[in-house]
């Protein structure tokens, strides 16, 4: 397929779809993830990608027959792999019977969450969790590194006739947006802070919010979202975050445990696990969030900057 | 404090990280990467010490005993690459912002430091960890910082190295964590000491065949080996001189733990050997690589480049000690990492302050500089010594324990292709030698200059440890024999 938006849609299609076998599959806080990130924002990228870029592919300049000839064989050994593998769901498979039951009989006492996913995510293998927020982390600064916003020359006059243009055009989705988007940030607020009881937490929390504020910014300009949101904040929010996680872990090495130890949070091991918990949550959410936003604003800042380079070559 | 010595080692980089968004001010920043670097050096310096006195130290993360939590495991061959990394990066940081200063726009400074930052955490986190998914997620802080650093390189074809290279590390990455998914539904765990001893209860089954070969061909596209190596080239060559001179002597030898570790330790010896015709594979792709890379490094006229190829080669020595699959062999391609990352630290850090210098590194570029830059041509003309594997350097120390590895076996015909390959980088290392030394140099170059104290001292340092290390053996034999060894199980 040369057409690229109809790829990008597939790709949309392809995370949606993920989700709902997911969803199938009893794993509702990963679908959750994939449908917010992998049906949502990551779509929204790529059209931002394409429209800087172009909309159809390029002719191939080599012979793609090596490439079918790996991929045939990696196919072929992911199914030959698959036939020794114990059935789906079967009670006696390596995966129920060693380390899960653990998780699912004692987790309550020993962590005190009723979202045994939150648990493992959160406390038994909260480095994971650490280690992945730093993923997001350093996929920021990348992306802050190499693209880099131009500094904006036009004044805030022509921020405000694109406004008034914009204004008449999209009326009604500026309403509808108006209403929508503290409601959004609500619900990412509860997701973030239900983590421990239902599906949810940090990683989807912060997708959502940031999916309210880029709505904002596609609604109303990036000018306008950029005042509401100064870009040395969203940096610092970014480090914050991870700062967070990472000095909850510090000072759990101080009290005594050992590094990412609630427990010795609190004089109540429980009551640590959920301060623990909570905080950590909130760092995540806090780098997930303004990680979105800076890659948003970057890929966006872009596009207006080669826009504005045009009118000026017209010009 | 001295018990969470092993977690300090990672998150110590880890959280100066974010710090250095916070401090902003370029050489504040440099500063303060370097102090935390040096820090983490005297870290891994007080780990080998425990190690060596006392055997392996185990710390479990978040209080939760393994396998239900993740455990930091450090035994002497984690030890000894954790000190091989802090130590390169504290060396190599030494240079830095004089280099970057002529290669990296001023505002991109804060945000390159933050980026070597993460990229030393996450190729630390890879080695201490004692849990296979954990190196997953680490091996993703490593790659990806990785990408950045490079595509900060000066020419635009960086960005195209870079997007070469992250198309390949991708799929590496993807592969072995496919492996590492597999593992887990065979046995049900994560940990590496617990799959090491669950795995051999299914080793017959096909799933865990499968999951081998992801882990292993994953863990070659990271290593470059041959013919896995075509992103290598381009990403050593345009990346800044720094990035280059910090990854060639580190980045390639945290995958060669990973194969190590993963066919050592968890998938054990047995089935490592004889699942796959590992030792046959390796030592032919190990000896094609020797030769394929040396050959074309002959041909590069842009210098960068000709080293480039040359780690490709010198991958192919460690992979062939690797194929011995002995004690001896083992201990070669350990000792190899060592010492490769002396020579290749202060051959591209050398090369770097030719960069400063001239503002390129052609090869014709080169004339006459071994009398405008002495000190700094000579600095590269003993690490090509040592890359050659002349005596009373740390190379020859590395190619006399693999020439006894393979002696031993009685595979002399490898022993003498090994002999015939060093010949070859007789003949690479020659040709920039005589253009340095026996060409008058160019016309409108006469005022170039000695590289500043910032490039010469790191690089001396390098070079003094080729030699030092060449003659004075015992720190590196022991602690390569004493890992080598308990991979093997054998106690010392």
């Amino acid at each position: 397929m040369k057409d690229l938006v109809a790829v990008v849609m597939l790709a949309g299609i392809y995370g949606l779809l993920s989700a709902c076998f997911f969803v199938a599959m009893d794993a509702v806080d990963v679908a959750f993830t994939e449908a917010s990130v992998g049906a949502g924002i990551s779509t929204l990228l790529m059209l931002v990608a394409i429209t800087m870029t172009g909309r159809s592919e390029q002719a191939a300049r080599h012979k793609p027959a090596l490439a079918f000839v790996v991929v045939v064989i990696t196919g072929g050994l992911l199914i030959y792999g698959t036939l020794d593998m114990p059935y789906f769901g079967a009670v006696d498979a390596p995966i129920q019977v060693h380390v899960a039951p653990r998780y699912i009989n004692d987790s309550m006492q020993e962590v005190g969450v009723p979202n045994i996913v939150t648990s493992v995510l959160a406390s038994y293998r909260g480095f994971d969790t650490f280690g992945e927020a730093v993923v997001i982390f350093t996929a920021g600064i990348g992306v802050l590194t190499l693209l880099p916003v131009l500094r904006s020359r036009k004044g805030d006059d022509a921020v405000e006739s694109l406004n008034d243009s914009m204004h008449e055009q999209h009326l009604i989705v500026r309403i509808v947006t108006k209403i929508l988007i503290p409601l959004i940030l609500l619900f990412a607020l509860y997701v973030q802070f239900h983590g421990d009881f239902g599906p949810g937490g940090g990683f989807q929390a912060g997708v959502i919010f940031a999916a309210a504020i880029i709505l904002y910014a596609m609604l109303f300009g990036l000018e306008v979202a950029r005042r509401v949101i100064n870009q040395t904040f969203i940096q610092f929010a970014a480090a914050f975050g991870v700062l967070l996680y990472g000095s909850v872990g510090l000072v759990s090495l101080l009290n005594g445990g050992n590094f990412l130890d609630y427990s010795v949070l609190s004089a109540d091991p429980i009551a640590g696990q959920h301060l623990g918990i909570l905080l950590i949550e909130l760092g995540v959410g806090c780098t997930v969030t303004s990680v979105m936003v800076i890659i948003f604003f970057h890929f966006a800042g872009r596009k207006e900057d080669k826009q504005r380079m045009k009118e000026e070559e017209v010009g | 404090m001295l018990t969470h010595l092993p977690i300090l080692q990672v998150i110590v980089p880890l959280l100066a990280a974010p710090l250095c968004i916070f401090l902003r001010r370029p050489p504040l920043v440099w500063l303060f990467t370097l102090i935390v670097s040096s820090l983490a050096f005297v870290i891994s310096i007080l780990l080998l010490q425990q190690v060596m006195a006392s055997g392996t130290i185990v710390y479990e993360l978040g209080g939760w005993d393994a396998p239900w939590g993740i455990e930091y495991r450090i035994d002497a061959l984690n030890a000894f690459l954790l000190l091989i990394i802090t130590a390169i990066s504290t060396v190599v940081l030494l240079a830095a912002q004089t280099s970057i200063s002529k290669e990296i726009p001023k505002e991109k400074h804060m945000l390159f430091y933050t980026l070597y930052l993460l990229s030393l955490t996450g190729m630390l986190g890879i080695v201490a960890t004692g849990d296979a998914f954990n190196v997953f997620v680490f091996l993703e802080i490593s790659s990806l910082s990785a990408y950045a650093l490079i595509a900060l390189g000066k020419d635009r074809r960086a960005l195209w190295a870079s997007f070469q290279y992250l198309i390949m590390g991708t799929i590496g990455a993807t592969f072995i964590l496919i492996g590492i998914g597999l593992m887990y539904q065979m046995t049900g765990t994560l940990n590496m000491e617990d799959l090491s001893t669950r795995l051999p209860e299914v080793a017959q089954t096909r799933t865990v065949f499968v999951s081998f070969a992801f882990v292993i061909v994953g863990i070659c596209l990271k290593l470059a080996l041959f013919p896995l190596h075509l992103w290598l080239p381009n990403a050593y060559t345009y990346a800044p001189s720094i990035v280059t001179a910090f990854f060639a002597a580190t980045a390639t030898k945290v995958a060669i733990y990973l194969l190590i570790r993963f066919s050592f330790s968890v998938f054990g010896l047995s089935f490592s050997f004889t699942t796959l015709p590992l030792q046959i594979l390796f030592m032919v792709l190990g000896l094609s690589g020797i030769f394929v890379a040396s050959i074309a490094a002959i041909y590069q006229t842009n210098i960068k480049t000709l080293f480039a190829y040359s780690s490709i080669a010198q991958i192919g020595y460690m992979i062939v000690g690797f194929s011995v699959s002995t004690v001896t062999g083992l201990t070669a391609t350990l000792l190899h990492v060592f010492n490769h990352a002396l020579m290749k630290g202060a051959l591209f850090l050398a090369l770097g302050a030719v960069m400063y210098r001239i503002g390129s590194v052609q090869l014709s570029q080169f004339q006459g500089l071994g009398r405008q830059m002495p000190l700094t041509m000579a600095a590269i003309v003993i690490g090509g010594l040592s890359l050659i594997g002349v005596p009373l350097t740390v190379g020859f120390v590395s190619k006399w324990y693999l020439l006894m590895a393979l002696i031993e076996q009685g595979w002399w015909p490898v022993a003498v292709l090994i002999v015939l390959g060093s010949l070859l980088a007789v003949v690479y290392v020659w040709r920039l030698v005589e253009i340095a030394y026996f060409k008058p140099q160019l016309v409108g170059k006469e005022s170039v200059k000695e590289a500043p104290l910032s490039f010469l001292i790191p690089i001396w340092i390098l070079v003094m440890a080729n030699i030092y290390f060449g003659i004075d053996t015992r720190l590196s034999v022991q602690v390569a024999q004493a890992a080598a060894q308990s991979l093997f199980g054998v106690s010392p």
